[in-house]
């Protein structure tokens, strides 16, 4: 259905079923949000013996993020005197667009995707880096020393772990010969999920999305305890929260993006289970990735920055360079794919 | 002791000095309004003593001499030792019961009117006391009058321990075998605590039942710990201490002969006294227990006597009186002998070795202290100041890890310009401490790598810790 | 050519690692400090003046709130120092139960510390783990003193209450459960090679540096100072109870962190021993005057607290109130070396060498 529209020719029409398809899915994803909050926070709290939220809404306290959002909704909009206030104002902005962006090339389902491109991977990697603006604007223009370092850091950590988190993925891309995520599918129906083909790269690519996403251990960017919130120490209200909004959605699209790539997608892990939905697979395999997300960050210290340097810079790289070497060996010498 | 060999030169000493000393301690009362009430109460108990045994109250006596005299060379500014004078006064006045009586009726009177307002009771009760004593009344009386009007005071206060503690002191008293004085005594205090609208009297009635019924061993026991902690509530607390042991020494040899008839006696009395059916219960219960309380008592004593050791140690050399002297030869062999102005042990804070630097050798006496081979104190636990009104005073408490050894090094400075060498270069742990005297006292620390007001900041007026502060505050 | 520029940096006085209201002047070129200069005072509430004009029983809650982590131990102080003055012999009832109270305290302290330390490194589950034990102390000290934090709890001359009916043995059985938990906090953390890349050589200074300094307590130890007042100079009945004095010979952040962790048990033994040796009955206050005067003089006395030596100075003109009283705070004399160990340390290793030295702002401000 979106593959016709695409190559309908351009129309006011078309125009409005875009638009209107792109707000469902953003109250989709906002949604997610909400949850992947609420479940965050559950998770937590179980990790660490405790309850987690449990009055709003019942005894999950279903409705606790819905309340949190609207209580950033409808705070006061504090901007800093000293602040540079147009790019304090467009920074948040900036930061979450590409988030949303990037989703549209994730396939859910064979059905389920925005759009089908040939160079889904790459697009995904170069639209994510744009974030890295918004959030370097956002620590310029807030005017705290505090959001400078934290902004430095983040600049610093994104663009390192930008390339091994590449690396990582073209091992993927040598096997499959596309960069089309629905073709990275469908290979992993006959030669199995590429887990299994490419376990290096898969944990330098976990790592690196971990990096990416600012997820604890990598969390420095707003290391709280050394820059008290790091680049958005000064944002408050809606405008933090979207930053917190792109956060998650950037957590919600890398660990769907990290289905795709290592675990077959909505693909049934065996051939016999196909008769339950893809949908359905895509969620499982999903709820467990984010799981795994929140149980590191109930587990690990925050490394610090130059180790967190050393490490993308002298080991990340180096290991999805040798794993890329060693593809290409394979793939040449047992000729598999 | 070398107190027993000037016994009885001290004595007669003692004897010949007494009604100097007596106006030297009403001046010193006079002086300071609480100072005279916690001075009397300890000496009643000596007094008490005392009486029951003239060599014990002799020697301690010299004890007290003694001491009062070592702490008059050794410049500490106290007052002359109270008990030291009532000692005195005691061996010139054992025969003036009645005039103690009726010192302390007077005494205890002042003492009801001034009814739960403590200080100004026994204020009220000292001055008068001075003035009984003035008229050539006995200074036993008005220290027992003292006394007592203080145990009731502080009765008043605190019912149930102080009433307590009156028993105690009329047990030990009673054991002793002083006769109609004391009972006149108890029964005045009986009656008297009958008489408080407060319900402190039933409550001591309770005790004198409860305690001569039975608990003799530990009220002598109680009695012991009590006199010794409001001994060294006192300046002079070596002489009460003395007294003390001599008690225990003496009670231990007395003591199961006595016992019983204690017992026996207190019982009678403060029976007598309340005139209630208590008395009969209290004769009842002393009896039948008569034998237990003399054997616990006996008990009691040889656990007061060895309880006794340590307020005997001060008088004996301090454990670290040989540190204290090797110092400060090392020292006077190093620096001189003029660059210590005094050293001591202070026994008030564990046996500590105390050396009081001269102003201008303070700072070579910490460095040598710091770097001799033998001394080597590396280590500054403490350094701060006091404001003692004539004077300002740096004391910094030193240890050596090496010798395992803790040294006090303090030093006077002009209040009017405080200013001494920081020990800042030679421990750098004392740079913030330094700051802080510096900003709570105004003690300007030369030489200090960075003085500054560490805790109030540079725009704080005055100094607080100072005793004439005065809160500058812009709004008045 | 590169213009580079010098930040200077405030850390706090509101920051959410200084642990209180503790601010810290940094000079930074990058992320590396070139000068740090603590800036102190924001908590001091005067307590020593106010002491002047207290009588000695009035002063114990002020003790409080110097330490408020570790109030027993300032408690006790205090009354120490005034019993050593008038030289009162204390009830064994008492002495026991100011030392379960003493150790209990300690253990919390140390978990406090534990559990915001690793917090400090971005985990925050320990410190819920912490909380969780610490808790069940409070819970102890509570049924005890009536207090959760601010105990009051000790007098000149004993303890302010015995102990409620049950409460030794709910200590008994809190032993073996928190020696329990105490492996699984090594299991979670000690051995975290994050956790150990940011601890290890980090922040160390020599013996030398340490006894320079005037440092006490964990900070002294793990530079290999085989010093524990509760060993060398005993006070209380510490002598009664077999254990040992932890120490690390690394001075690093991680060898306090050991120490600290390995005091936790050093301190349960000293509870399971005290708990044993309890005497059934007796009294816990000695028999001491209602108006309580220190005797003339002065004196000093110190003790192992949780964070290194508390001293208490009282300088007594024979009043019912001193005349000038000082309290050694080592976490005030602790922090002193923090601007030499920071100084070419990289800005996020500030936490590490801030959070081993254990302050506790209130201490440091008296």
């Amino acid at each position: 259905m979106v593959q016709d529209l695409l190559h309908s020719s351009p129309s006011l029409l078309n125009f409005g079923i875009f638009f209107a398809m792109a707000l469902a899915f953003l109250f989709v994803i906002l949604g997610f949000v909400t949850y992947a909050i609420l479940a965050e926070r559950k998770v937590l709290g179980f990790m660490q013996g405790r309850i987690g939220p449990n009055h709003l809404g019942g005894r999950w306290g279903l409705l606790q993020t819905v309340a949190d959002v609207l209580k950033l909704l409808v705070k006061e909009d504090l901007i800093p005197k000293a602040s540079d206030r147009p790019m304090f104002i467009i920074a948040p902005v900036i930061a979450f667009a590409p988030a949303f962006v990037v989703v549209a090339t994730i396939p859910f389902t064979e059905n389920l995707q925005f759009a089908d491109l040939n160079v889904g991977l790459l697009y995904y990697i170069a639209i994510s880096g744009i974030t890295i603006i918004g959030t370097l604007m956002a620590a310029w223009a807030s005017n705290n020393k505090y959001s400078l370092l934290g902004g430095m850091r983040a600049t610093a950590q994104m663009v390192s772990y930008e390339i091994p988190l590449v690396m990582a993925g073209l091992g993927i891309v040598l096997l499959t010969g596309s960069m089309n995520l629905n073709d990275i599918v469908l290979a992993q129906q006959e030669s199995g999920w590429f887990i299994l083909w490419q376990p290096v790269a898969f944990v330098v690519f976990f790592i690196a999305a971990m990096a990416e996403l600012y997820r604890v251990p990598f969390d420095l960017a707003e290391a709280e305890n050394e820059l008290v919130a790091g680049f958005h120490t000064e944002y408050s209200g809606f405008r933090w929260a979207m930053f917190m909004l792109a956060e998650y959605v950037y957590m919600f699209a890398m660990s769907a993006l990290i289905i795709v790539l290592f675990f077959g997608g909505w693909l049934p892990p065996f051939e016999f289970l196909s008769f339950i939905p893809g949908a359905v697979w895509f969620g499982l395999k999903f709820a467990v990735v984010t799981y795994v997300l929140y149980w590191f960050r109930a587990t690990f210290p925050r490394m610090r920055p130059d180790q967190l340097m050393e490490f993308a810079w002298k080991i990340l790289l180096p290991v999805a360079l040798a794993n890329i070497f060693l593809t290409a060996l394979l793939k040449e010498l047992l000729n598999i794919f | 002791m070398s107190g027993d060999k000037d016994l009885d030169q001290l004595k007669k000493e003692a004897v010949a000095k007494a009604k100097a000393a007596a106006a030297a301690k009403r001046k010193a009362k006079e002086q300071a309004e609480s100072g005279a009430k916690e001075e009397v109460s300890p000496a009643g108990d000596d007094l008490a003593k005392q009486k029951a045994d003239a060599v014990a109250k002799a020697k301690a006596e010299a004890a007290a001499k003694r001491q009062a005299k070592e702490e008059a060379e050794s410049g500490a500014q106290e007052e002359p030792p109270t008990a030291d004078d009532l000692a005195k006064q005691k061996a010139e006045a054992v025969a003036k019961a009645k005039a103690a009586a009726a010192a302390k009726r007077k005494a205890k009177e002042q003492a009801e009117s001034g009814t739960s307002d403590e200080a100004p009771a026994a204020e009220a009760t000292g001055n008068d006391a001075d003035d009984l004593a003035k008229k050539k009344a006995a200074a036993v009386a008005k220290a027992k009058a003292a006394a007592a009007a203080k145990r009731k005071a502080m009765g008043q206060s605190e019912p149930e321990e102080e009433a307590s503690a009156g028993d105690d002191d009329l047990a030990k008293k009673k054991a002793e075998a002083v006769a109609k004085a004391k009972a006149a005594a108890a029964a005045k205090r009986k009656a008297m605590g009958q008489a408080e609208p407060e319900e402190e009297a039933p409550a001591g009635d309770d005790h004198l039942a409860k305690k001569k019924a039975a608990a003799v061993a530990k009220a002598k026991a109680a009695a012991a710990a009590k006199r010794k902690a409001m001994g060294q509530a006192e300046p002079e607390e070596e002489a009460s201490a003395g007294d003390d042991d001599l008690a225990k020494k003496k009670a231990a040899a007395v003591a199961k002969a006595k016992a019983a008839a204690a017992a026996k006696k207190k019982a009678s009395e403060g029976g007598a006294a309340s005139g209630d059916d208590e008395k009969a219960k209290a004769i009842a219960a002393a009896k039948a227990k008569a034998k237990a309380a003399a054997a616990a008592k006996a008990k009691a004593a040889g656990k007061g006597a060895a309880a006794a050791d340590t307020p005997e140690e001060p008088k004996q050399p301090s454990p670290n009186q040989k540190y204290l002297d090797k110092y400060v030869e090392i020292i006077q062999k190093h620096l001189g002998e003029d660059v210590l102005e005094d050293s001591y042990i202070n026994n008030l804070s564990k046996d500590v070795p105390t050396l009081v630097a001269k102003q201008d050798s303070y700072y070579k006496i910490a460095e040598f202290l710091k770097f001799n081979e033998s001394l080597s104190f590396d280590y500054l636990s403490e350094i701060h100041g006091t404001d003692f009104e004539t004077h300002m005073e740096v004391y910094a408490h030193l240890y050596s890890y090496k010798n395992r050894q803790s040294v006090a090094l303090k030093v006077k400075i002009d209040r009017d310009k405080p200013e001494i060498e920081s020990l800042a270069r030679l421990w750098a742990g004392a740079e913030w401490p330094e700051c802080e005297a510096y900003d709570l006292l105004g003690i300007r620390f030369t030489g200090h790598p960075d003085l500054r007001r560490i805790m109030l900041g540079e725009d704080w007026i005055g100094h607080p810790l100072r005793k004439d502060y005065e809160p500058y505050d812009v709004e008045v | 050519m590169i213009r580079t520029e010098e930040i200077l940096l405030n850390v706090g006085p509101q920051h959410p690692s200084t642990h209180g209201v503790f601010r810290l002047v940094l000079t930074l070129d990058g992320e590396v400090i070139t000068d740090a200069k603590p800036v102190i005072g924001y908590l001091h509430r005067g307590t020593e003046k106010i002491a002047e004009n207290l009588q000695y029983t009035q002063i114990i809650p002020y003790t409080d709130r110097m330490d408020y982590v570790s109030a027993m131990t300032n408690n006790y102080v205090l009354v120490h120092a005034v019993e050593t003055m008038m030289n009162i012999e204390i009830p064994e009832r008492a002495e026991y139960l100011r030392i379960l109270a003493m150790e209990l305290n300690r253990v919390a302290s140390h978990l406090l510390w534990w559990g915001t330390y690793i917090l400090d490194f971005g985990a925050t589950s320990p410190l819920l783990y912490a909380f969780r034990e610490r808790e069940m102390i409070l819970n102890l000290l509570n049924e005890l003193s009536g207090a959760r934090l601010t105990f009051n709890y000790m007098r000149v001359g004993g303890v302010k209450w015995d102990a409620p009916e049950g409460w030794i043995e709910k200590v008994r059985d809190f032993v073996p459960y928190m020696r329990k938990m105490l492996v699984g906090y090594n299991e979670l953390v000690s051995g975290n090679e994050i956790f150990l890349n940011r601890t290890k050589n980090i922040g160390t200074y020599t013996k030398e540096d340490a006894l320079n300094y005037s440092l006490s307590g964990v900070n002294l130890r793990s530079t290999g100072v085989k010093w524990d007042l509760r060993k060398d100079e005993p006070y209380s009945i510490y002598d009664r109870f077999d254990f040992n004095v932890v120490t690390r010979d690394a001075g690093d952040a991680f060898a306090r962190y050991e120490c600290r962790l390995e005091e936790i048990e050093e301190s349960l033994k000293i509870i399971e021993q005290a708990v044993e040796q309890f005497p059934q009955d007796g009294p816990f206050m000695a028999k001491v005057p209602k108006i309580i005067k220190a005797p003339k003089g002065e004196a000093f006395v110190r003790i192992e607290g949780s964070r290194g030596e508390i001293g208490c100075y009282i300088a007594s003109d024979g009043k019912k109130e001193p005349y000038r009283m000082k309290f050694r705070r080592p976490s005030f004399y602790n922090l002193q070396i923090l601007p030499k160990l920071l100084i070419g340390e990289n800005i996020s290793n500030l936490i590490s060498i801030l959070g081993a030295i254990d302050i506790v702002l209130g201490e440091v401000d008296g």
